[in-house]
């Protein structure tokens, strides 16, 4: 196997803005990389010109040596040797469970007691050894999305792809196929690319986290990385899960602010500085006396804490947690204890 | 299938060659033709000796006057089982709605010649009963006013079908809202029901009358006995006494009944811009008015009506059919099976036409179907503006007339073929490509919504299995849109079976069709023949439509054309 390079691509759908520019990634074997973006962002144009469903306009895809698509040829889907969980699970409906799981095998010529040895390995991988004979009808989502997973695991894919695969899914469920990934991936060592939305999945998942916006990407790095240290606003906002504060800072200045420096910027910024966009998350506002003042816009109990929204005099607006009952309208004090510059 | 291909597409080279290769020869090269002529021999003047004669100018006469009477009727009769089948508590609606649908598959000259046999001096049935006027009075039905009647009873089903899709599409919760607000029910039906039904209205309205301008079975049947030509008798008659002129005569009226046509179809066209059907919302299920009172009366006017307009006749043509002689008194003892031993077992040409027939509706049902198996999916994968022009060419023969079509592969193929040097004019091949042209949007219909309903990630989810094209059609597509195509087969074979307006130009010795042979014996006076041969066809017609029925819940909306 060898790593996944995306070179320079760029798909355009005939008129408007191209779908995806310039995007350069490598993924090396073995690693899960989570693409994430707002919905429209390209990153599923992405995994369809990686998957072969879609033809780059520009720039190329290979896998190691072997050129997969460019602008001008390219291998078709059902010779790259991938496998895709799709979010609607694309599980033929006249098949069953086992047919499904062992449809790429019966495509392959695999020698047919060899291939019902591989799918019962596949359908106890995602513990479905009692489904084998039932029509997907006859499933819940869940099940049905194992039953997809156990068709990417019987043949060894190079990369396997996942669109989005637990969008469909209830809250409950999702963690547990979140465990069932992981294991996926520490079974299969299969390159993983997940396509994700949600950036709480991507992080618990994924060893490499790539955001995309508007078609770009803009930033790819670990998960603790690019959580501490997101670049840009529309990385902050997508990852940071913090408010965002616009400030005017001294033109050369670190990037982790501290307390006094952010009350300064606050309270007494001095002509010249430039204006820029700091990261402040919840746990780092501190409810505190010798703080701002800051009104409070809505309160909601979490169970462990009450999450409170926060407007600053100023009028911009901070997240925070409080272990006390805090009622909309009241006035606090808080201190910022670390933000960070985007 | 090599390693690298250009494009990202799912389709092998040759698909579309092949569907551009499919719709030329079905659509664009007979149309082109028949246009070519018509304009040639306008331009030479050939066209001053028809335009000059009067036959032409009456049969125009006629052919508007008994549309648009039709189209009255069709809209009274349609118009008003839609609403009470669809908005009232009526019970056995669907029992009901399906006899309704049953004249739009049942062939026009076979609903002629029942009414027929229900009407005038010479009917069984009254004469069974007594009733039939004295001999010597003339057949009402051969007239204007009898060939309006009967357009009205054919084609009320396509404005039943057209109003129905906007009735159903009222919503529930409005209707009770209104209600809540203290409306009436008359006053629902003006401010709410109205404005719903009156796209569908207009539409079926030129639905009909567009069916009306190129219907060949009625007038051939009621019209030629009592010489009430029009339109596409008309070009009957000029074929058969055949001349010097007649390509160009047939030609330039052909394309005056597409103008007819055409113009109709943009009246609905107008209407139904930017109308869109599809309901809001989970609602669909039509809101339901109570008759109180009169819903006894209202059932029972209903199935009045259903009996005059289906089973009265239907009776007729049994009674014609078991008739021991044209004129003859039926009774208990009269009664024979001889018409039925007659047209099976001895009449050859009643024969070869069941054989020809059947083949000939085979040969289209399951050569359409692999055309539009790979068409559909064709229309369905390409996100071009080529497919949608492809799909819309697929569509026009079915739209035209089919005495329209007929001329123009006349034109088309009456010389020989090049480079191959015969020409299959006469023999049943043309008859053949003749149906395949016409068709075609009825098998592609059933298939492309399949198509359409089918998730896209099915098919590529088998892809990345490494299923190439044709694995993936046999082991993924296919499966799933049998159905529809289960359906389109049969309705292929139904229409085609009972065809008759465009193998009535293009038959001749050994090729006629079934509905070729029903037209020439009662041409010939063997009307108990005609009839015993109509009364298979209809019992035929009806046990595909149930079959049909019993598909329909395992097909996709819109499949079956009296179910929308």
């Amino acid at each position: 196997m060898a790593p996944l390079i995306l070179n320079s691509v760029t798909k355009g759908f005939g008129s408007g803005a191209p779908a995806v520019r310039d995007l350069s990634l490598t993924v090396r074997e073995g690693r899960f990389l989570a693409l994430l973006g707002p919905s429209g962002c390209g990153k599923t144009t992405v995994l369809r010109m990686i998957a072969g469903f879609e033809q780059p306009s520009d720039g190329a895809i290979l896998l190691g040596e072997r050129l997969l698509a460019d602008g001008a040829t390219m291998v078709p889907p059902e010779r790259r040797n991938m496998a895709m969980v799709f979010q609607s699970y694309a599980l033929w409906p006249h098949m069953t469970v086992a047919e499904n799981v062992g449809y790429p095998l019966k495509v392959r010529k695999v020698a047919k007691e060899k291939a019902r040895q591989k799918v019962r390995e596949a359908l106890s991988a995602v513990r479905l050894d009692t489904y084998a004979d039932r029509r997907p009808a006859e499933l819940s989502g869940g099940q049905r999305q194992r039953v997809a997973l156990a068709r990417c695991l019987v043949t060894e894919p190079d990369v396997v792809l996942l669109d989005e695969p637990l969008a469909n899914l209830d809250r409950h469920l999702r963690q547990e196929m979140e465990e069932t990934f992981r294991d996926f991936h520490a079974r299969s060592g299969a390159t993983m690319i997940y396509v994700t939305h949600d950036q709480s999945e991507a992080m618990a998942l994924a060893t490499d986290v790539a955001v995309m916006s508007e078609g770009r990407l803009l930033q790819i790095a670990s998960p603790e990385e690019i959580y501490a240290r997101p670049e840009g606003l529309v990385v902050g906002g997508l990852v940071g899960q913090g408010a965002i504060l616009s400030l005017c800072l001294p033109p050369p200045s670190d990037r982790l602010l501290d307390w006094p420096r952010l009350r300064q910027a606050l309270l007494e910024p001095i002509e010249g500085w430039k204006s820029a966009h700091v990261l402040v998350r919840p746990q780092d506002v501190i409810l505190d006396g010798s703080g701002l003042p800051a009104r409070v816009i809505s309160s909601f109990f979490e169970g462990e804490r009450y999450a409170l929204r926060l407007e600053l005099q100023d009028g911009q607006s901070l997240r925070s947690f409080s272990r006390q009952a805090v009622r909309p309208a009241d006035m606090v004090h808080v201190v910022l204890a670390s933000g960070w510059r985007l | 299938m090599r390693s690298s291909v250009r494009s990202g597409n799912s389709q092998p080279r040759w698909l579309f060659p092949f569907v551009v290769i499919v719709v030329l020869v079905l659509s664009v090269l007979p149309l082109a033709r028949l246009a070519w002529t018509g304009i040639v021999s306008a331009l030479r003047g050939d066209a001053g000796q028809l335009l000059a004669d009067p036959a032409l100018w009456s049969a125009t006469l006629n052919t508007l006057t008994t549309s648009f009477l039709g189209m009255i009727a069709a809209v009274i009769l349609g118009g008003s089982f839609a609403v009470l089948l669809t908005l009232f508590d009526v019970r056995g609606r669907s029992a009901l709605g399906f006899l309704f649908m049953l004249p739009m598959m049942i062939p026009p000259q076979v609903t002629a010649l029942s009414w027929i046999g229900l009407t005038g001096p010479s009917s069984t049935l009254l004469k069974a009963m007594g009733m039939a006027p004295p001999l010597g009075s003339p057949q009402p039905l051969y007239s204007v006013g009898g060939i309006a009647l009967l357009f009205g009873v054919q084609h009320a089903p396509l404005v039943y079908l057209a109003m129905r899709a906007g009735l159903l599409s009222l919503p529930k919760e409005g209707v009770e809202a209104a209600r809540l607000s203290g409306a009436s029910t008359l006053r629902l039906l003006l401010d709410i029901v109205l404005p719903l039904a009156m796209p569908g209205l207009v539409a079926g309205a030129a639905i009909a009358f567009v069916s009306g301008v190129g219907n060949f079975g009625i007038p051939a049947i009621l019209g030629i006995p009592a010489s009430i030509y029009t339109l596409p008798t008309l070009i009957y008659s000029k074929f058969a006494s055949f001349g010097p002129t007649t390509f160009a005569d047939i030609s330039i009226i052909s394309v005056l009944i597409t103008l007819l046509a055409v113009a109709g179809l943009s009246v609905e066209a107008r209407v139904l811009r930017g109308r869109d059907y599809r309901t809001i919302g989970l609602s669909g299920q039509a809101a339901v008015f109570r008759l109180g009172a009169v819903r006894l009366p209202v059932e029972m006017l209903l199935w009045l009506v259903t009996f005059i307009i289906l089973f009265l006749p239907f009776l007729a043509l049994l009674a014609s059919s078991l008739a021991p002689a044209y004129g003859v008194s039926l009774n208990l003892e009269t009664a024979t099976l001889h018409a039925y031993e007659e047209v099976i077992f001895r009449q050859s040409v009643t024969r070869s036409a069941f054989t020809n027939s059947v083949s000939l509706a085979l040969a289209s049902a399951f050569g359409l179907l692999v055309i539009s198996v790979l068409l559909g999916y064709y229309i369905v994968r390409t996100k071009s503006r080529t497919a949608a022009t492809i799909s819309a060419m697929a569509e026009i023969p079915y739209a035209l007339p089919g005495i329209v079509l007929a001329v123009a592969f006349i034109l088309l193929l009456a010389a020989p073929l090049p480079i191959l040097g015969f020409s299959i004019y006469g023999t049943i091949w043309i008859i053949l490509i003749a149906y395949l042209s016409s068709f075609l949007a009825v098998s592609l219909k059933p298939v492309i919504s399949a198509y359409r309903q089918l998730d896209p990630s099915l098919e590529e989810a088998a892809r990345l299995s490494g299923a190439g094209f044709y694995r993936r059609m046999r082991d993924v597509l296919v499966p799933l849109i049998a159905p529809a195509a289960g359906s389109s087969i049969i309705l292929v074979f139904l229409i085609a079976c009972n065809e008759l307006t465009v193998s009535a130009l293009l038959w001749s010795a050994g090729t006629q069709t079934l509905g070729v042979a029903i037209y020439n014996l009662d041409d010939s006076g063997s009307f108990n023949l005609a009839a015993a041969l109509s009364v298979l066809v209809v019992v035929m017609v009806v046990v595909l439509m149930l079959i049909l029925e019993l598909m329909a819940r395992r097909l996709p909306g819109g499949a079956l054309p009296w179910r929308r």
